[in-house]
């Protein structure tokens, strides 16, 4: 899995923040058209790892693979053929729906038109609602039409569904479902195992920076083994605590 | 990357499209427009009514009690320019010592005269007063000179006053208007999501800059239009050199607060930098009054700073007629500001 089938490659990712170690040599690899979630819980070093691969922060060693490409030296193509929703950014507030997409829009060279955009995440009603103006779930449907804007070969979300009520997210997942049905990569890191069992072909579960179980969510629950459940269906939550269980994390 | 055409969706150019965001959010801002269009105005009538015209203003003298007061009072209230004022008794050097009266006259024989002659209106109000008292004790003049009065227009203090003004605020609104809405962004996470994007660094920052120019005609025009119509301001330069030289004052300051909210990353901190800037211009570039009244040594510092830069050309041109080529000096310091400040505001710029 190199080259052009290569959606996202990392390997031996570092970060230290001071004494902290927030990724301790990460590696995986997501493949073109594939779902991949990192999953774990706050502080686990989700946000520092997606934003090393987007680009927006250094590692201090290790090596990224973009689309078959390294940051250096192909930026302004990756960032034309990449779409990102960060976790904590709050679009301009007296904007409005459609001058936002607009300008966004107007970064990219190809994409979608600003109705597109709009029937896509269904914010035709809002188009003309400032975006301070919008409930959680619409501005987090706007964030991820931004990224959309440039019609991306690849999506990068950092925990697009913290703080939605269920109705949202689900509207939120159908548009991921979407993108990934035109055949879309989508890097989602999330902590609802939920989220990650609906949307992802792949997990990876992170905890204190590092890779601690890779798989498909159903072989992660296989791995649990019958005695484990016994009044429900085993779920990737079973999985992690399991998981951290042995880890010895404390809290 | 197929090299194809540039296909925007309908979008404008991002240097437009990004420009008319920042005007965007400006004009939905109402406090913001109150700063740039109605405190200017504020600050012209208020200093119109504290500093009239200088011929109009009478000479105010008090008159301690005692024998004779009565006579001088009624020689004073007969004098042209002179105004007396009552003061409660025991008051008297409290209302020399505050400026209240201008000169306290004491009714010895001959009168004593008792004020500061530090103070310009107190050495023109021993003149006046003099002269009366001598007349009314029956002085003959050798001759009566012929006046002739001259108003000459531009030469109050308020002419020279208002340039000061649309200097102060075209910088203060550039610098405010450019350094709180990039801390903002910066805060909000919304300067790292655009970097994520394909977004051009330089063109956010243009953008930034060039956003407010749209807001420079009404910034400057308000109150030099105040100035015309309403206090009678001649502007003698012509309205296009006057424009250039605002376009390119703004554009010094837009450059300097790029550079000082590049690194900000709370309203406290750009505050403090913000006022730190511009407080020692308030004070050191002339605005209220003429900075040839700091030492020699400084001047080449106070000439170099881009608010002394903005109202010396703003001053030659609206009230002396200059030409571009005149205020050449004035308009290369200003370009050296915004440039400089631009280029170095791109380089360390924090966008995370």
């Amino acid at each position: 899995m190199t080259g052009i089938m290569t959606g996202v490659m990392c390997n031996n990712l570092m970060k230290r923040y001071g004494d902290v170690v927030a990724v301790d040599r990460l590696s995986f690899e997501v493949a073109r058209g594939e779902c991949f979630g990192l999953l774990g819980p706050n502080g686990a070093g989700k946000t520092t790892t997606i934003e090393i691969l987007e680009g927006l922060l250094e590692p201090d060693a290790g090596d990224v693979q973009i689309l078959g490409l390294t940051w250096r030296g192909h930026e302004s193509e990756l960032r034309q053929r990449i779409g990102t929703q960060l976790q904590e950014t709050q679009l301009a507030d007296k904007l409005t729906v459609e001058e936002t997409l607009r300008l966004f829009r107007s970064f990219y060279h190809r994409g979608r038109t600003i109705d597109e955009l709009l029937r896509l995440v269904e914010l035709e009603s809002k188009r003309r609602s400032w975006v301070g103006k919008l409930s959680g779930g619409q501005k987090q449907r706007l964030a991820v039409a931004c990224a959309l804007a440039g019609d991306p070969d690849l999506l990068f979300l950092d925990e697009p569904t913290t703080g939605l009520d269920p109705q949202s997210r689900r509207q939120l997942w159908q548009l991921l479902t979407e993108f990934r049905s035109e055949g879309g990569t989508i890097l989602i890191t999330t902590h609802y195992m939920d989220e990650a069992e609906i949307l992802c072909d792949r997990v990876a579960i992170v905890d204190h920076g590092r890779v601690i179980a890779e798989g498909s969510p159903r072989e992660l629950i296989a791995t649990l083994g019958a005695p484990k459940v016994v009044t429900h269906q085993g779920t990737l939550e079973d999985v992690f605590v399991a998981l951290t269980g042995r880890h010895l994390r404390e809290e | 990357m197929n090299g194809g055409a540039i296909d925007r969706g309908g979008s404008w150019h991002p240097l437009v499209e990004l420009a008319l965001a920042r005007l965007r959010e400006f004009v939905r801002e109402p406090e913001a427009i109150f700063w740039a269009f109605i405190f200017p105005i504020l600050m012209s009538v208020t200093l119109a009514v504290a500093f009239p015209g200088s011929g109009s203003k009478p000479a105010i003298v008090g008159i301690e009690p005692g024998d004779g007061a009565k006579g001088i009072q009624e020689a004073l209230e007969r004098a042209p320019g002179v105004t007396v004022r009552e003061i409660a008794p025991g008051n008297e050097a409290r209302a020399l010592r505050e400026g209240d009266v201008h000169l306290l006259v004491v009714p010895t024989s001959p009168p004593t005269y008792r004020f500061d002659p530090a103070r310009e209106e107190s050495r023109v109000a021993r003149l006046l007063v003099d002269d009366a008292l001598k007349h009314a004790a029956g002085r003959t003049d050798p001759w009566s000179a012929r006046e002739e009065p001259v108003q000459v227009p531009g030469s109050r203090y308020v002419d020279w006053l208002i340039p000061g003004i649309v200097g102060l605020n075209i910088m203060g609104t550039s610098m405010w208007g450019i350094g709180f809405s990039i801390v903002q962004a910066r805060m909000r996470k919304l300067l790292k999501r655009l970097v994520a994007s394909p977004m051009r660094k330089r063109e956010y920052l243009l953008a930034q800059v060039g956003g407010r120019l749209v807001l420079l005609a009404p910034e400057a025009g308000v109150p030099l239009l105040f100035g015309v119509f309403v206090l009678g301001l001649p502007i003698r330069g012509s309205l296009m050199t006057t424009s250039i030289v605002c376009l390119i004052g703004a554009l010094a300051f837009g450059g300097v607060g790029l550079l000082l909210a590049s690194r900000a990353r709370t309203f406290e901190a750009i505050s403090g930098l913000m006022n730190m800037t511009m407080v020692p211009m308030w004070v050191l570039s002339g605005v209220f009054f003429s900075s040839s009244n700091f030492p020699q040594a400084v001047q080449p510092l106070i000439q170099a700073l881009p608010l002394t830069a903005l109202i010396d050309a703003l001053r030659n041109v609206v009230l002396e007629g200059a030409g571009l080529a005149a205020v050449s000096r004035e308009l290369a310091i200003l370009a050296g500001w915004g440039l400089g400040g631009f280029a170095i505001a791109l380089r360390f710029f924090r966008w995370t």
